[in-house]
């Protein structure tokens, strides 16, 4: 039997959304606050929403910080959603500003407001690849995913873009760089294509993280 | 990009839709009309518990859940929801949003608490409303299903509801509901324009036409629809092709 994939469980409010979603296209997630699951994990979501200071004090509080950095550092497979993603940069504007895990560098800024942008930034909107990545293959560029936040990733190594999205200015909405994938839309959110992204990342786990020119091939 | 939500009346578990909030007629299994929805397209879904008596809530609870297991889209559910316990349960069980009505007319500090609580994007504020028969450009605000007038007038309280921390509005004509001759369009504008949130249209909807009107004219950014879908007048996939022939951004995807 392979290791599970394992959605980490800080009190996040889509947690559930995301685990249904993983048992719609794979099974039954483990869904877990215990370090062990991660030490065995085969792949990991980190799901979020709401505030960066609250997501980082609850990771913190349940000594999740290290064995997450842990798995990360060793090049295991990991996709964060919404939360998620914004946990992965150094820095967030949210609040007085919060430290983030750093995983990945690049910054957490909110959406200046005034004009025709309306914050949150909520809805369906669209995301056109920048590059191939087994994670969003046979997803067609430019389709739309349902997004929910008031902050954004700012990301100037444009290495790391997947997928970017207009909103007012154009943002990185999807992230990717070796073993990490990152989403700021949900898509446990997004019908059948974001379902696809789970299932996409589920079999670039099981199979090895093959790159993109492979693994895309397969899929399409 | 303008939304097209299907919506569903439930009463014991079961969707109806009434012609002016009168005559109910049986359209179906909601978590298979939500399944089918969201394949054609659906951006969004609405269920509204219509239920008489609160001690059926069970009945709802175990609908909500169900759906969340088997449908992919956000989705709101209104009728009910006096309490922040209530907005707790609902979002616990997967759904994306609450919306209130009544209780919130009655205790606007649940507008508040729940915005607090879980963010003003789960907290919609529906506003029912009727043309002042004397007074062209003004709405009157009815509670318990548009059966209680209450004097307040429907652009003042919009406001009210959003500094209060509602992240959206859904606005139903007493006036068109049911007639399938089009939304209040009047109505529709006079709220877009003087609040900062969403706007979604809902009462009168008889085709993709009356959709567009409510989403220009009416300036609204998503338009809600029971009865044609519901009876297959129209297929929300008819519907999206329409808006977009139309040049209205729309999200034309579905078993792509």
């Amino acid at each position: 039997m392979s290791a599970p994939v394992v959605v980490i469980d800080y009190g996040a409010g889509n947690l559930r959304s995301v685990a249904r979603a993983v048992a719609h296209v794979h099974e039954a997630p483990v869904v877990s606050a215990d370090p062990d699951d991660i030490h065995t994990a085969g792949a990991i979501i980190l799901p979020g929403v709401g505030a960066a200071s609250d997501t980082m004090q609850n990771l913190s509080s349940r000594g999740l910080v290290e064995p997450l950095l842990a798995y990360i550092e060793h090049g295991r497979p990991f996709l964060g959603v919404c939360m998620g993603l914004q946990a992965l940069f150094e820095w967030s504007e949210e609040g007085d500003g919060q430290e983030c895990l750093g995983v990945l560098p690049g910054r957490v800024l909110r959406f200046p407001t005034g004009g025709e942008r309306k914050v949150p930034h909520m809805g369906w909107n669209t995301v056109d690849w920048v590059r191939d990545h087994p994670v969003t293959g046979g997803i067609p560029s430019g389709s739309a995913f349902y997004f929910v936040h008031s902050f954004y990733p700012s990301v100037p190594d444009a290495s790391l873009h997947l997928g970017v999205t207009e909103y007012g200015d154009t943002f990185p909405s999807v992230v990717a760089r070796d073993n990490v994938v990152a989403t700021q839309f949900h898509p446990e959110k997004s019908g059948e294509r974001g379902l696809r992204v789970y299932a996409n990342f589920i079999q670039w786990a099981r199979a090895g993280m093959p790159a993109a020119a492979t693994a895309a091939g397969g899929l399409r | 990009m303008r939304r097209i939500i299907p919506c569903f009346d439930v009463n014991e578990g079961r969707v109806v839709k009434g012609v002016s909030f009168v005559e109910l007629r049986d359209a179906g299994d909601p978590v298979e009309l939500a399944k089918l929805y969201e394949k054609e397209g659906a951006d969004e879904l609405v269920f509204l518990d219509i239920t008489a008596s609160s001690d059926n809530r069970a009945t709802m609870y175990d609908m909500v859940a169900a759906t969340a297991d088997q449908v992919f889209i956000p989705f709101t559910v209104g009728g009910g929801i006096r309490a922040v316990t209530d907005m707790k349960v609902m979002l616990e069980l997967g759904a994306e949003k609450v919306s209130i009505n009544t209780s919130a007319i009655q205790n606007p500090d649940l507008i508040n608490e729940g915005a607090y609580r879980f963010g003003s994007q789960c907290i919609v504020v529906a506003i029912d409303a009727r043309r002042v028969p004397e007074e062209p450009g003004r709405w009157e605000v009815f509670t318990h299903g548009g059966r209680n007038p209450t004097g307040l007038d429907a652009v003042e309280w919009a406001q009210e509801a959003v500094r209060r921390g509602a992240g959206e509005l859904l606005v139903t004509s007493m006036d068109t509901d049911g007639h399938q001759t089009g939304y209040d369009n009047g109505m529709l504008r006079a709220i877009s324009e003087a609040v900062t949130v969403p706007v979604i249209a809902s009462g009168g909807a008889g085709g993709p036409k009356h959709m567009a009107d409510a989403l220009t004219i009416g300036k609204a950014d998503a338009v809600l629809a029971a009865s044609i879908f519901h009876f297959g007048t129209y297929s929300i996939r008819q519907v999206k092709e329409e808006l977009a022939a139309a040049g209205i951004p729309v999200r034309l995807e579905a078993d792509a």
